[in-house]
């Protein structure tokens, strides 16, 4: 086995990608002007680990994807996939896969032949090329739909077989372009959860793409939030929910309430944030870059660390919204001028309020960030 | 501002033409195919064009010279036969694209019986053999007619002439329009009307203030293209027109009777005029005031109009022509089968061993040459539509124009064309099979390349970079991915181009020769000595050789395109296999 292994170029072994610098400029096909898509972005994933890019749509992260493919060449700095330099290889000789956004099967051809094409292409000996097929095949539940066609099928089942075609030539790493963007919401979370798991089974490096933030949150390792070309901030899902470095950051992954303060400097491990005349100690305020002692900075807080209270809490508002979504209430607070978004989870279990109330907000103290 | 964007846009176009050049001068398959086919455009679109204009615009030293235009334009019969051209053009646009439209508009919106019926009698036309439509119009209303002269006893009715011919062009090119309007009727959103419905316009309302203004580009389109039909048509005009000379008939009698080449090729000059304007006022006019957009996405089923008032009259319009139709069709078979037509109705197989006699050769011929053709023609509109559909470098436009050209251009104006190009010169090719092939391919290519590209411009990018990413080539992917995709265009292209081919007629009656005489030019020569059940029996086989081939083909197309599910042995078996890691 090891004998074919080596004469193929099937089976690769899975390795890590480095993107060393690089830089995409487009022309703009109506101006004619230069564009800068991507601009000096480094990144390294890791060997089997699973990284997201996440951002709006125009930040670069699908430039950033089809320059390790191949489709895209950089237009400066350097991609390694495992050791090697990949400038002069074309896609086709990368020994990667790639998911597409619209999966891309071929129509005229039936599920079997479109998940053997890849390993057909490397000239598998026919036994072999039966053996892997059916393997992942089986592995993703498509046994016993080898005869029909990709528009026979469902847009789940359409999903599968885009995966399997990816992964049965045992690509060093996997690319992700949006691939769950055209299923329905109750779909794409269960192939997300089966995607997370069968990457975490075969640990092959991926790299996903999606502008949608619990997607990215739910299967990886890492996410990286990119905006305009750049990175903005990288890290575990939890590190980038609980300490964004940016406001843009925290409003993109879930909501943030920003309640713009001065900082009045440190009380031990404690930042102190004047709010309202109200000096606040804030227990756990983050890297706080940017900061400066009586500088102007904000608090961010989740509306799920915000507490609501009929009599008492040091900042008092009005509710000017009460949306009912069952799990949760979701309130606007007007505090002065400016609106608070506040969850209250479990309903059932505490006051409700309606528009027009006198409320008191009391932030949970060890949930706020202090950004610039 | 806008303007400076608008500048930009135009250099960051050239400059996308510029790099791909580039990018396929280092590709030399691309490249050759490339040459090849501009070479062949020049040769047989580009050059005897420019012949025929320059020729026409000579004396004969070679000198520029308008004087054989200025005797045209200073004769008064010439003038007459144009003008009765244009109005017979009109007349027949206007009528057939209302017939046309009552047809669509009965099929797309209306509860009726019998519609597979109707959809079959108005697309049937457009395959039919030439001269079957006049031959019935003489067998039924003729000197000898049955109507005429059996029911109604009349013996010098003259049915030559406009009236007859303006009955014949309507019913032959009524499904032109029939089809651009069924098309067009059938992509406005169904929701749109339910809404003026909804809003309480009656059935009548909502017709003429919402689907007849939405359907206004395809009624202007199926006038243009009717037409473009009717100036263009020859057998009809000729066979049927009596002293209604029209100008394809016109320049055929001077070519033909007068041998006077020059006034020929003018007065060919003077057809293709009205017909170019009419194709590119359709082409990028009519085409850009479309108001129909086709998302895709399906929109709920149309509920169609089922009060007796409005379905019933729709549908005994539509039969009555559908009658009219079959009569004609059914007489000009019965024809085929009787000793002589006006005296002796005895049935008799005679017509036909004559006609095979006399005219196997010819029969033979177009098959054989339609055949080669249409393969010829497929192959290259697949190579035309894989070079031009999502490149673009310098040249590219030239072929997008060239190689549809010759669909707008006149037959006739193509046969004269053809003639001064290869008579002479540096490749001599009249008198031989070659040069009717290479008319067939070049007139009937078009709509191998339209639907080629079509297809092309279907198949979404990535699906050609998943076979990439999964390691294959640009030849593999070419092979396995792309050229499958095309077989059904292909195929398409092809049944087009042989049906076009052996019923030609304009483009092919100065081409044929007595070694290379084709079937349609053999009846052609049938009508003139009024031999009329003969040219019936030949026109009777030609409808059967159609059908047969078109049956042919769709029992080729059916046994080599059906997705065939194949999986090679031990695929999908269930049992416990190693995992992949």
């Amino acid at each position: 086995m090891s004998k074919q292994m080596e004469t193929s170029t099937l089976g690769h072994k899975s390795s890590g990608v480095v993107l060393k610098d690089i830089t995409k400029i487009f022309q703009q096909p109506d101006t004619g002007k230069d564009f800068v898509a991507v601009d000096h972005i480094n990144l390294n994933i890791q060997d089997g680990e699973m990284v997201t890019l996440l951002g709006p749509s125009g930040c670069g992260k699908t430039t950033t994807l089809r320059m390790i493919s191949g489709f895209e060449y950089p237009t400066s700095g350097s991609v390694f996939i495992g050791e090697r330099d990949v400038a002069k290889i074309p896609p086709n000789k990368r020994g990667i896969s790639m998911v597409f956004q619209s999966y891309a099967l071929f129509p005229h051809l039936n599920i079997w032949e479109n998940v053997a094409y890849g390993l057909k292409v490397a000239k598998a000996s026919q036994e072999e090329v039966v053996r892997r097929t059916n393997a992942v095949m089986e592995l993703m539940q498509l046994t016993g739909m080898e005869r029909r066609f990709p528009n026979q099928l469902s847009g789940g089942q359409q999903q599968r077989v885009a995966l399997a075609r990816a992964v049965v030539i045992e690509p060093s790493v996997l690319l992700f372009d949006e691939p769950l963007s055209n299923l329905d919401a109750k779909l794409r979370e269960s192939m997300r959860d089966e995607l997370r798991a069968l990457q975490k089974r075969l640990g092959i490096t991926s790299l996903y793409v999606t502008h949608d933030q619990s997607e990215a949150m739910a299967i990886s390792d890492r996410v990286v939030i990119m905006k305009d070309g750049v990175i903005c901030q990288q890290g575990s899902p939890t590190e980038i929910y609980e300490q964004p470095n940016s406001r843009f950051v925290a409003n993109f992954i879930g909501k943030a309430n920003f309640i713009d303060g001065t900082f009045r400097g440190m009380d031990g491990q404690a930042a102190l944030v004047e709010v309202g005349g109200h000096t606040f100690p804030i227990p756990a305020p983050g890297k706080m870059e940017g900061v400066q002692k009586d500088g102007p900075c904000c608090l961010t807080v989740r509306p799920e660390s915000i507490l609501l209270s009929a009599e008492e809490g040091p900042l008092p508002g009005v509710i000017s919204r009460a949306t009912y979504y069952g799990a949760k209430v979701e309130y606007e607070v007007m505090l002065g001028d400016q609106p608070i978004i506040v969850e209250v989870y479990n309903p059932q279990l505490s006051k409700r309020f309606a528009e027009g109330d006198q409320v008191h907000m009391t932030l949970i103290d060890r949930c706020v960030r202090v950004l610039a | 501002m806008a303007n400076a964007a608008g500048s930009g846009g135009k250099s960051a176009a050239r400059l996308k033409r510029r790099n791909e050049t580039k990018m396929i001068m280092r590709q030399p398959i691309m490249l050759v195919a490339i040459l090849a086919v501009i070479v062949l455009l020049l040769l047989f679109v580009v050059y005897p064009l420019v012949k025929v204009l320059l020729f026409s615009l000579t004396d004969e030293t070679g000198a520029f010279s308008l004087a054989t235009a200025a005797e045209i334009f200073s004769t008064s019969r010439y003038l007459k036969t144009f003008g009765r051209t244009m109005l017979l053009g009109v007349i027949v646009a206007v009528i057939a694209t209302f017939i046309g439209y009552v047809f669509a508009y009965t099929i797309t919106r209306t509860n009726v019986p019998c519609k597979g019926f109707l959809k079959t009698i108005a697309t049937l036309p457009i395959l039919s053999p030439p001269f079957i439509l006049c031959l019935s119009i003489i067998f039924l209303f003729g000197r000898q007619g049955l109507i005429t002269n059996g029911l109604l006893h009349i013996t010098d009715n003259d049915v030559y002439g406009m009236g007859s011919l303006i009955v014949v062009q309507v019913l032959s090119f009524f499904p032109i329009a029939y089809m651009t309007l069924s098309g067009i009727l059938s992509s406005i959103d169904a929701s749109v009307e339910d809404a003026a419905c909804n809003m309480g316009a009656s059935r009548w309302h909502t017709f003429w203030t919402v689907t007849f203004p939405l359907s206004l580009p395809g009624i202007i389109s199926g006038c243009l293209l009717v037409f473009i039909q009717s100036l263009e048509d020859f057998s009809n005009p000729a066979t049927i027109g009596g002293d209604f000379t029209t100008l394809s008939v016109e320049v055929y009698q001077i070519i033909t009777g007068s041998y006077d080449m020059q006034k020929g090729s003018v007065l060919a000059l003077l057809m293709l005029v009205p017909t170019m304007v009419a194709y590119l006022l359709n082409k990028y006019w009519v085409n850009k005031k479309s108001f129909v957009t086709v998302t895709g996405k399906p929109t709920q089923a149309r509920k169609l109009i089922d009060e007796a008032h409005i379905k019933w009259p729709l549908f005994i319009f539509c039969m009555l022509v559908a009658a009219v139709i079959i009569l004609f069709y059914g007489t000009v078979v019965f024809g085929s089968f009787v000793k002589t037509w006006g005296y002796d109705y005895t049935l008799t197989l005679d017509q036909y061993s004559r006609a095979l006699q006399q005219g196997w050769d010819s029969l033979r011929n177009s098959i054989v040459l339609g055949l080669v053709a249409a393969l010829i023609g497929g192959l290259l509109g697949m190579v035309i539509a894989y070079i031009t559909a999502k490149r673009d470098y310098y040249g590219k436009r030239f072929i997008e124009v060239s190689s549809v050209l010759m669909f707008a251009v006149p037959g006739t104006v193509l046969g004269i064309a053809y003639i001064l190009a290869f008579n002479t010169g540096f490749l001599v090719l009249t008198g031989t099979a070659t040069i009717l092939v290479i008319v067939f391919v070049f007139r009937n290519m078009p709509v191998a390349i339209e639907s080629g590209t079509t297809t092309l411009l279907q198949i979404d990018n990535s699906i050609e970079e998943a076979s990439t990413i999964l390691g294959a080539g640009s030849g593999y992917s070419f092979r396995r991915i792309s050229l499958p995709m095309l077989r059904n265009a292909f195929f398409s292209g092809l049944v087009y181009s042989f049906v076009k081919a052996i019923t030609a007629v304009s483009a092919i009656i100065f081409l044929v020769s007595p070694r290379w005489d084709l079937v349609t030019s053999k009846i052609y020569t049938l009508f003139d000595q009024a031999k009329y059940s003969q040219a019936a029996a030949f026109v009777t086989m030609m409808v059967i050789i159609l059908l047969v081939f078109i049956g042919i083909f769709n029992g080729l197309i059916n046994l080599l395109l059906a997705p065939r599910s194949r999986v090679p042995k031990g695929a999908g078996i269930h049992e416990k296999t190693e995992e992949t890691k």
